[in-house]
């Protein structure tokens, strides 16, 4: 496919709202989990409208237009998000009305900014897009969905500089009901060491990226968007490097054609296995990881998205961030290879080109 | 980009039957499934009414031959009942044969667990089961593992144009090439939480809505689960099996206006219903027939009619809208209307508008009142229009 990242918005749990800088000071989270760093919302949204959006919406606009300003985009083509869980906290305060209240005195405010599709529609109402527009929730595909519609839109000049955005907060009622699960860690870490936890469960993060894809080349854009892939319940180590061998083969490549391997570890003693054998016994390239920078959380993938195409850019792996680091070796940077899991049931590929 | 794509099989359970036989049975004999709440714990029983399966989650999982005690959401067991029996239909025996994908759209997700233990999940370990069935993707991962679908699974979430953008990108996925079959649709289970949600809009009916009347009240809302397989132009060859219909044209586009309603002229509704008539290479007066979306709010009925009229000019088609019969199904009424456009095509019959009395002023068209037999229909174009601006159109035509 044909298809270029022009520029990209990240709010994330480190500083990365300015697309110049790509992780120069690196921020150590010792919380139950890792809330991003917001913007100056005035800059982005007038002060007026910003009283009224929840937490999400105010991300969600500001990192669709640093995003755009970063492209140089005025309109983009189409607006299309990916979220595993939505507007959490909107959710949280319609839903404890209901049951609180007992179904009585209710206003509307929360539950309209609680639907999934919330963040696309104000972000094409805030820039008056009328073109296509679509949202996707599911779990790890989230926003591989949204980025896969996008390239479609692409590919198939339906549309260009399309908005593709990955969305997921985490809110401290929802922290104390998914600490209930094997999924989250029940200890608090800090997040750099992420790695050195061998327990179960992973830290939880949050963010907003957006990425304005183009179908047109320039030495201005950070990076080609090669091929994406997921894959739905491998059922074993095996499965994954056959889908690997076959999608690099697809897109003319193979493993030893890799100069970066970007891993999901995120610190699960029961899942993170996968990649510690993708390292030792399938690859033999450079590495890195990133979700002690960023938590865990559905569109996770979005944020290595961001990382993945920064490598490409600023030619550099940022020394926090390189596994396996006794073996890493200075090279040129021109294809990195994203490998993601969601609780081993949602796994997924980028791979992108210089 | 070349290939077109066919209707080989369709499912749908909705508060009118539980499959596509008992459907077509109530669209005919008129009836409607809009209801006093039975299964719904709230505390509007007995004065908003509704359009629920009717079938307890105890019935609905014996009729899914599930086991006993899993942890599945009302949401999730219907969408299991109709894209089975979508995948019977269009005679999938072996799924792994061929590349195919599953696509459904929900917005509400499994909330009506988590509303129903909410509270113990904040202070107690019970029903921990639960907190994994809540995200949209729950429910499309449990129906793919019931039918066997692995090459691709999705989940579109754009409030009541859900399943409409889930068969578009089902479209397009095949079209490309990426795959060669794919299950597409919605599914959406009543909770207290949407329905006091819109309730504080005060947009519900107090009683069966009367979409396009002038004194139109609001909406009903409804559940119900609905699922098209669609199929690449080469597995229908090769196979030789029964087309239902095929789907022609598909068009999106977001109004941008407000975040709950349209504008007055139905701009995003114009703009979406364009772009579907265009991609099919059809004229708007090759269209025969338009199920609405019309959910008898004061504001939908009146921009979907002025932007059926502004596509139209003076020759619009028959119109209706079958959200009379199933209540309004949310994310799953692209794919209910899906269902019932394809039955429109297959049996010639147009299915009437329920309980219309009068014209609106604003328009000049009113919408078929009567059931339709034997009328010549190739081409059905399907509105659904969300919340947030989202809307979809899609055409399905005679084969």
């Amino acid at each position: 496919m044909e298809v270029y990242i022009k520029g990209i918005g990240n709010i994330s749990p480190q500083n990365t709202t300015d697309p110049n800088v790509f992780l120069d000071d690196i921020i150590n989270h010792e919380t139950d989990f890792l809330l991003s760093v917001e913007p100056k919302y005035k800059e982005y949204i007038n002060p007026i409208q910003l009283r009224r959006m929840s937490k999400l919406i105010k991300m969600g606009i500001a990192s669709s237009k640093i995003c755009l300003k970063d492209a140089g985009i005025e309109q983009p083509g189409a607006i299309i998000t990916g979220t595993g869980l939505g507007l959490v906290g909107d959710t949280e305060k319609f839903l404890n009305q209901v049951l609180d209240f007992n179904e009585e005195f209710l206003t509307p405010t929360a539950f309209i900014q609680s639907t999934h599709n919330t963040i696309s529609g104000q972000v094409a109402i805030a820039l008056k897009c009328f073109n296509y527009n679509n949202t996707y929730s599911h779990r790890g595909f989230s926003f591989e969905s949204a980025l896969l519609d996008g390239m479609l839109l692409v590919e198939n000049k339906d549309a260009d500089d399309v908005l593709v955005g990955g969305f997921d907060e985490i809110t401290q009622e929802h922290h104390s009901i998914i600490k209930k699960t094997r999924w989250v860690k029940k200890e608090t870490i800090n997040s750099l060491e992420l790695l050195d936890h061998k327990t179960q469960g992973t830290i939880v993060g949050e963010g907003v990226s957006f990425f304005a894809l183009t179908g047109k080349k320039s030495d201005a854009n950070y990076a080609k968007i090669q091929d994406i892939k997921t894959i739905y319940k491998p059922k074993d180590n095996q499965e994954i490097e056959t889908k690997i061998d076959e999608f690099l083969a697809k897109n003319n490549l193979t493993k030893d054609d890799i100069d970066l391997v970007l891993l999901g570890l995120n610190g699960n003693v029961d899942t993170d296995d996968v990649y510690y054998h993708l390292a030792d016994n399938y690859f033999n390239t450079n590495y890195a990881y990133f979700k002690h920078l960023s938590g865990d959380y559905h569109t996770v993938g979005s944020f290595a998205l961001w990382f993945a195409a920064n490598t490409i850019k600023h030619q550099k792996v940022p020394e926090v961030a390189r596994f396996r680091k006794e073996n890493f070796t200075e090279k040129p940077i021109k294809n990195v290879l994203v490998y993601n899991h969601f609780r081993e049931v949602d796994h997924s590929l980028f791979l992108l080109t210089q | 980009m070349s290939q077109r794509v066919f209707v080989t099989g369709i499912g749908i359970i909705s508060g009118i039957g539980n499959n596509v036989e008992e459907t077509l049975q109530s669209l005919k004999e008129k009836k409607s499934g809009v209801t006093d709440i039975k299964y719904l714990e709230t505390n509007h029983k007995g004065t908003i009414p509704v359009s629920e399966v009717k079938l307890s989650e105890e019935e609905l999982i014996e009729r899914a031959n599930l086991p006993k005690g899993e942890p599945y959401t009302r949401a999730t067991l219907i969408g299991i009942i109709a894209a089975n029996e979508a995948v019977k239909n269009a005679q999938i025996t072996d799924m792994a044969e061929y590349k195919t994908g599953l696509i459904s759209g929900t917005t509400v997700g499994g909330m009506d667990k988590s509303e129903m233990f909410y509270k113990d999940l904040l202070s107690t370990t019970n029903h921990i089961e639960y907190i994994e069935t809540h995200d949209c993707g729950d429910s499309t991962e449990r129906i793919a593992d019931y039918i066997g679908v692995k090459d691709f699974v999705s989940t579109t979430s754009t409030a009541c144009s859900s399943a409409a953008n889930s068969m578009i990108l089902g479209t397009r996925m095949i079209k490309n090439g990426m795959l060669d079959r794919v299950i597409a649709g919605g599914i959406e289970s009543l909770t207290k939480y949407h329905m006091n949600g819109f309730n504080t809009l005060m947009i519900l009916d107090r009683e069966q809505c009367k979409p396009f009347d002038e004194n139109r009240q609001g909406l009903n809302l409804g559940e119900g689960a609905a699922f098209l397989v669609l199929e690449s132009e080469e597995m229908v060859k090769k196979s030789g099996k029964k087309v239902l219909a095929e789907l022609t044209g598909y068009g999106n586009s977001c109004e941008a206006f407000h975040q709950t309603a349209s504008t007055p002229e139905g701009k995003g509704a114009y703009a979406a219903m364009k772009e579907a008539i265009d991609r099919s290479g059809l004229k708007p007066e090759d269209i025969d027939y338009v199920n609405a979306h019309g959910t008898g709010t004061e504001n939908n009925d009146l921009s979907e009619g002025r932007a059926i009229e502004n596509i139209f000019g003076d020759n619009i088609p028959k119109v209706s809208s079958t959200k009379s019969y199933t209540g309004h199904t949310t994310s799953a009424a692209g794919g209910v209307e899906a269902v019932i456009s394809v039955l429109t095509l297959q049996h010639n019959m147009i299915f009437p508008n329920l309980n219309f009395k009068t014209q609106m002023k604003d328009l000049k068209f009113k919408p078929v009142t009567e059931l339709l037999e034997n009328v010549k229909v190739d081409h059905v174009l399907s509105n659904s229009f969300g919340f947030g601006g989202n809307n979809s159109a899609l055409i399905f035509s005679r084969y």
